[in-house]
């Protein structure tokens, strides 16, 4: 006999999670936009909210065309199964809630997007919970920050700005010898460049408004669980997650990991973070990223390709100072790149303009304003070529100096490379570099 | 809940309440028995349901699984007499028996050894006898990755491969791995030697003496509905379900039905 398959990445990012409905044949995932569910009868309701029938009560809890797509990203990722949210930074915060108390304490990557690190910096503190963050090149002084009251260990696949490639075996290991959950924000890379949950990651989120959408229509996010961790394991992690481990008055006196050993973070997120913080998808939402999905290793494959060449371009120009992609000998984390994302490091980096007569600044407005194909926005992810230049947008109030220390120079581009044709892109960026230099 | 049986500590899910609350119910206390590599948690649902309506519910860890630490047990047999000891250990005189493909074997058992006891019981999956492949149990001896794939793709039907999970938002091919990663190295083989050696059941079934109920999914690759035709002819009386479009692990892929077929089934036992 054959050896048994599962399907393969390809087959699933069309299929997971949806079979074609029962009453119409519909092959496409039908938007279920409503906001409730009719119910059989008395003995069906009560069945329904205590968990003794599956099912669906109100789309703020769970709504058929988002359980699509939460079963479509667990299959991607090879978790148990996921929570779609209203957006990146839901995700986030959904799992921080659903984890840990006032008290607590999370370490986490200093390379992070913006969104989050406000939200650990100066947003959760208000709620007591405090975070250290290090460089994710420094894994010793990762181990040194945890503390006691450590709750979780937090990073990005590729980070902010400076494409630090995570290492997520090594802060695993970390993580597991402190009894403590790795969660990795992997909207860079998507399950088809890394899979951190086979890395030893326990958590992944996303924002799916970056490539899993790709159309840059929606906003969402999406929140994995791996399934591994023990949340009441003897030892390390031993009365770490009250949330998960003991009984909850709020939720029938459920204790979530004699509930289910496997899906208890999932649990307690959907039945208490999701229905008391409502930070829900839409229906429409989840349809709309379904969409983008379904090509994700199609899209990716192209990213890939067309990122590469526009590197390989921008190395070789005289107008350009450095370009900073893992891919790259000079990257500090290239040979980890080599080990943990084969298949590419992303389709978002930066480079260095040379600063022409006006100085760096002046040559970054100047590259910026005489393009064509990218788009001058601040967002990632887009089918689209996306650019922004830092030191006159999201970081223009900021000295040379203090830009120095955010990784920034005043000539920094960041470029979110589409799926236009490369040569397009290169005469578009050709074009730019002839007036930064002429500035 | 912990008990100890045989003096080793025992984890049972009671479906979210005690039973000292069910003691002295009417109904029959329902026990159920997970299959190879599992635990407690693949019945959540269904032990739910007959745990709020009325029933003492004891969904075990049998041991070496999931909370309980100690064992596994290495024949049908010897699982037959741990749950007679651990119905004593919780003090129900008698049970109706929910058992899922292994555990369907030691329900069986349990009933001929213990026909008193037991006031009815739910085979699903099951096979009778239950050969398991010899290219199954190689791997699960010398690689249990490799074993643990086989065995999650031959449990899901077609349509399970790809989802559509009655619970929202869990996807059962990875829950159904992860839950048998979480076994001790070496349980699932000893479990699919168990299943595999248990050669007597269609000569047991004629000590059986309560109702029977035996539940199959059309489209079962590990316990195809036709490898139950003997045990019916065997079990008097049995009443033969099969779930149309159902697999192996029919409890996650239509638990509804499964629920629906158990709740017809025990109002009669």
């Amino acid at each position: 006999m054959a050896e048994p398959k599962c399907y393969r990445f390809d087959t699933l990012s069309l299929h997971a999670g949806q079979v074609p409905d029962s009453q119409y044949g519909a092959r496409a995932t039908p938007i279920y936009l409503t906001t409730s569910f009719v119910f059989k009868d008395s003995d069906h309701a009560a069945s329904l909210f205590n968990m003794e029938r599956a099912g669906h009560v109100y789309s703020r809890i769970s709504n058929p065309t988002n359980a699509v797509l939460e079963e479509r990203i667990s299959a991607l990722e090879g978790g148990v199964g996921a929570i779609a949210t209203a957006s990146g930074q839901a995700a986030l915060h959904l799992a921080i809630a659903t984890l840990m108390d006032a008290g607590s304490h999370i370490v986490a990557s200093r390379a992070l997007y913006g969104g989050s690190h406000n939200l650990l910096e100066y947003t959760l503190p208000r709620f007591g919970i405090a975070t250290s963050f290090v460089s994710p090149r420094d894994l010793d002084g990762i181990r040194a920050a945890i503390r006691p009251n450590t709750r979780l260990i937090f990073g990005e696949t590729l980070g902010n700005p400076g494409l630090d490639v995570l290492d997520v075996p090594g802060l695993a290991q970390i993580a597991h010898e402190h009894g403590l959950p790795l969660l990795v924000d992997a909207t860079f890379t998507t399950p088809y460049l890394m899979q951190p949950l086979e890395q030893g990651a326990d958590l992944v989120m996303h924002s799916a408004t970056k490539f899993l959408g790709g159309h840059g229509v929606a906003i969402g996010g999406l929140l994995v669980d791996g399934g591994r961790f023990d949340w009441d394991r003897e030892g390390a992690s031993a009365g770490k997650f009250p949330t998960l481990s003991e009984a909850y008055e709020g939720f029938h006196g459920m204790d979530f990991a004699e509930e289910s050993p496997v899906a208890a973070f999932l649990l307690r997120a959907r039945r208490e973070g999701l229905r008391d913080f409502g930070a829900a998808m839409s229906p429409l939402t989840a349809f709309q990223i379904l969409q983008g999905v379904e090509t994700l290793p199609l899209r990716m494959a192209r990213h890939i390709d067309n990122t590469r060449k526009i590197v390989a371009h921008l190395v070789a120009h005289p107008q350009v100072e450095s370009v900073s992609y893992p891919e790259l000998p000079g990257h500090p984390d290239h040979e980890l790149a080599k080990r943990l994302l084969p298949k590419g490091c992303g389709a978002v980096f930066t480079f260095v303009l040379k600063a022409g007569a006006g100085g760096s600044r002046l040559a970054g407005k100047r590259f910026i304003e005489s393009l064509r194909v990218f788009s001058h926005l601040a967002n990632v992810g887009d089918a689209k070529s996306l650019v922004i230049h830092p030191a006159s947008t999201t970081h223009f109030r900021m000295s040379a100096e203090a830009l120095a220390a955010a990784g920034i120079f005043e000539g920094t581009v960041r470029l979110s490379v589409g799926l236009e044709n490369a040569e397009d892109l290169i005469e578009d960026l050709n074009r730019g570099l002839y007036a930064a230099q002429k500035s | 809940m912990e008990i100890s049986v045989d003096g080793q500590g025992t984890y049972v899910y009671t479906g979210g309440k005690s039973l000292e609350a069910a003691r002295d119910a009417s109904l029959p206390a329902v026990l159920f028995i997970h299959g190879a590599a599992l635990d407690h948690s693949c019945w959540n649902l269904q032990s739910r349901w007959f745990a709020h309506h009325g029933h003492a519910v004891l969904a075990v860890d049998l041991p070496g699984h999931g909370r309980s630490a100690v064992g596994p047990l290495t024949s049908v047999a010897a699982m037959a007499a741990w749950l007679a000891a651990l119905l004593d250990a919780a003090g129900f005189p008698r049970a109706a028996l929910v058992g899922h493909s292994m555990g369907s074997l030691a329900a069986l058992e349990t009933a001929a050894c213990f026909p008193e006891r037991i006031a009815g019981i739910a085979l699903l999956g099951n096979a009778t006898p239950m050969p398991v492949s010899a290219a199954l149990l190689e791997a699960a001896k010398n690689d249990e990755p490799r074993a643990r794939n086989m065995i999650n793709v031959w449990s899901h039907s077609p349509r399970g491969q790809v989802g559509g999970n009655a619970v929202p938002g869990l996807w059962q091919i990875g829950m159904n791995l992860r839950l048998m990663e979480r076994a001790a190295p070496g349980v699932l083989h000893t479990d699919l030697s168990a299943c595999n050696d248990y050669r007597s059941g269609l000569e047991r079934a004629a000590r059986v003496a309560c109702p029977a109920l035996i539940l199959s999914g059309s489209h079962d690759l590990m316990a195809p509905p036709k490898a139950t035709l003997a045990l019916a002819d065997a079990l008097p009386g049995a009443t033969r379900v099969i779930l149309n479009g159902a697999g192996h692990a029919m409890m996650s892929e239509q638990p509804d039905a499964v629920l629906d077929a158990l709740i017809a089934f025990l109002a009669r036992a």
